[in-house]
C-alpha cells in the first residue's frame, strides 16, 4: 500500500439534515479536493446520511497536544458553577 | 402499449447488467478502498436500472418472463448489449475510459428519455439521469487525473484510448428494432445525441491532456447477439447459480 501511503489524508464531515451541523465522521485518503468530494460521498453516504458534505486536508487541522491535556482542561473540573444546572426548569417548558 | 419496442428495451438492459458485471468484477481489488467503494456503487446503480427495464419488458411483452427470466435465462445470441458493455476489464485506466465513454453517453440518454411519451420509461429515466450525471462526473475526473497524471498512468491512459476506440461507434448506431418507440416519441433517435457526445469526449481529453482516438472501424454486431469471445465467460459466472439451481432465492 506505499501508493495509499502518498495519497493525501482528508478529514470527511456530513450534515446530515437542515439545521444541524457538520459533524466528523471519519476519513479517507484522495489525490486533490475533487476526488476527496466524491470519495466522501461514495465512503459516506451510501446509505442516506447526507444532504452536504465537507472535506479538510488532515494537515491543516491544528490539534491541541496531549501532553498539554492537564494544564488544558483540568482547571474547569472544580468550577461547577459554570454548569446552568442550579435553576429551576417549569413543568410546562418540558424536556430542554 | 406496444410490444413493438421490447427487444429495445432488452437491449438497453443488456447493455446495463453486462456492464454493471464487468464492473462488479472490481470488488475487492480495486487500488485504493475509496475506490473499492466508488466502483460496485456504480455498478449497483447500472445493475438497478436493469432491473427496472427487464421488469417492464417483460410486462410489455407478456410472455410471463420477469426480470430474472430475461437476466439469467437467455442464451449467448439472446443479448443484445453493446460489445463495449462486454469487454474485459483491462487495467484501471481501460475500466475509468469505458465507464466514462459510457456514462457520458447514457447521461444524454436518459435526459432524453426524462420526456419520454411513455411515462414508466420517463420515471425510470428520472432516477437514472442523477446516477449517470455522477457516473460521468466520476470517471472523467479519473481520466483527467490518469491522462495528466505521472508517465505510467498517461501511458496505460493511452492505449486504454486506442484499445476502445473501435468500440465507441457502435452507441450512435439506430437498434432497428427500436424504430417503433423513436416514431412513437418513446425513446430517442440515437445519432442525434453524437455532438453533444463528442464534444464532452473533447472537452475531457484536453483537460488530460489526451489525444484524441484516430478514426477507426467501428465494431458492431451486439444489437444483434453477435459478440466478442469475452461474452460466453462472462456469462458462464453471470448465469452459474441460476443454471445450476433454477429459480433459487436467497
Amino acid at each position: 500500500m506505499s501508493e495509499t501511503e502518498e495519497i493525501p489524508l482528508w478529514e470527511v464531515f456530513i450534515r446530515p439534515r437542515n439545521g444541524l451541523a457538520h459533524r466528523h465522521c471519519g476519513s479517507l485518503h484522495a489525490a486533490d479536493a475533487e476526488m476527496a468530494l466524491q470519495a466522501a460521498r461514495d465512503v459516506y453516504t451510501r446509505r442516506g446520511e447526507g444532504l452536504s458534505v465537507w472535506v479538510i486536508p488532515s494537515a491543516q487541522i491544528v490539534a491541541s497536544d496531549p501532553q498539554d491535556r492537564d494544564a488544558l482542561f483540568d482547571p474547569a473540573d472544580d468550577k461547577i458553577y459554570r454548569h446552568p444546572s442550579f435553576y429551576n426548569i417549569p413543568d410546562d417548558v418540558g424536556h430542554m | 402499449m406496444s410490444t413493438a419496442w421490447v427487444a429495445a428495451l432488452i437491449g438497453l438492459a443488456d447493455d446495463h447488467l453486462i456492464l454493471g458485471h464487468r464492473l462488479s468484477e472490481w470488488c475487492g481489488h480495486a487500488p485504493m478502498l475509496e475506490e473499492d467503494l466508488a466502483m460496485p456503487n456504480i455498478a449497483l446503480d447500472l445493475i438497478g436500472q436493469a432491473r427496472g427495464l427487464y421488469t417492464y419488458a417483460g410486462e410489455l411483452e407478456g410472455a410471463g418472463r420477469d426480470e430474472d427470466a430475461l437476466a439469467f435465462g437467455r442464451l449467448e445470441r439472446a443479448y443484445r448489449n453493446l460489445l463495449i458493455c462486454e469487454l474485459p476489464n483491462g487495467d484501471f485506466a481501460q475500466t475509468m475510459l469505458r465507464q466514462f465513454y459510457f456514462a457520458s453517453f447514457m447521461h444524454l440518454f436518459w435526459q432524453k428519455v426524462e420526456r419520454s411519451t411513455d411515462t414508466t420509461l420517463a420515471a425510470i429515466a428520472a432516477k437514472a439521469v442523477k446516477e449517470a450525471q455522477y457516473h460521468r462526473r466520476h470517471c472523467a475526473e479519473w481520466v483527467v487525473r490518469l491522462g495528466d497524471g505521472t508517465d505510467e498512468s498517461a501511458r496505460r491512459m493511452h492505449e486504454a484510448v486506442t484499445l476502445l476506440a473501435p468500440y465507441t461507434g457502435e452507441f450512435f448506431i439506430a437498434d432497428p428494432e427500436a424504430s417503433g418507440a423513436v416514431a412513437a416519441g418513446v425513446l430517442p433517435q440515437i445519432q442525434t445525441l453524437q455532438p453533444a457526445w463528442q464534444a464532452d469526449v473533447e472537452q475531457v481529453f484536453a483537460a488530460a491532456k489526451l489525444a484524441l482516438p484516430q478514426a477507426v472501424y467501428a465494431q458492431k454486431g451486439g444489437r444483434r447477439g453477435l459478440h466478442t469471445e469475452a461474452m460466453g465467460h462472462l456469462l458462464a459466472q453471470l448465469q452459474f447459480m441460476q443454471r445450476s439451481f433454477p429459480d433459487m432465492t436467497w
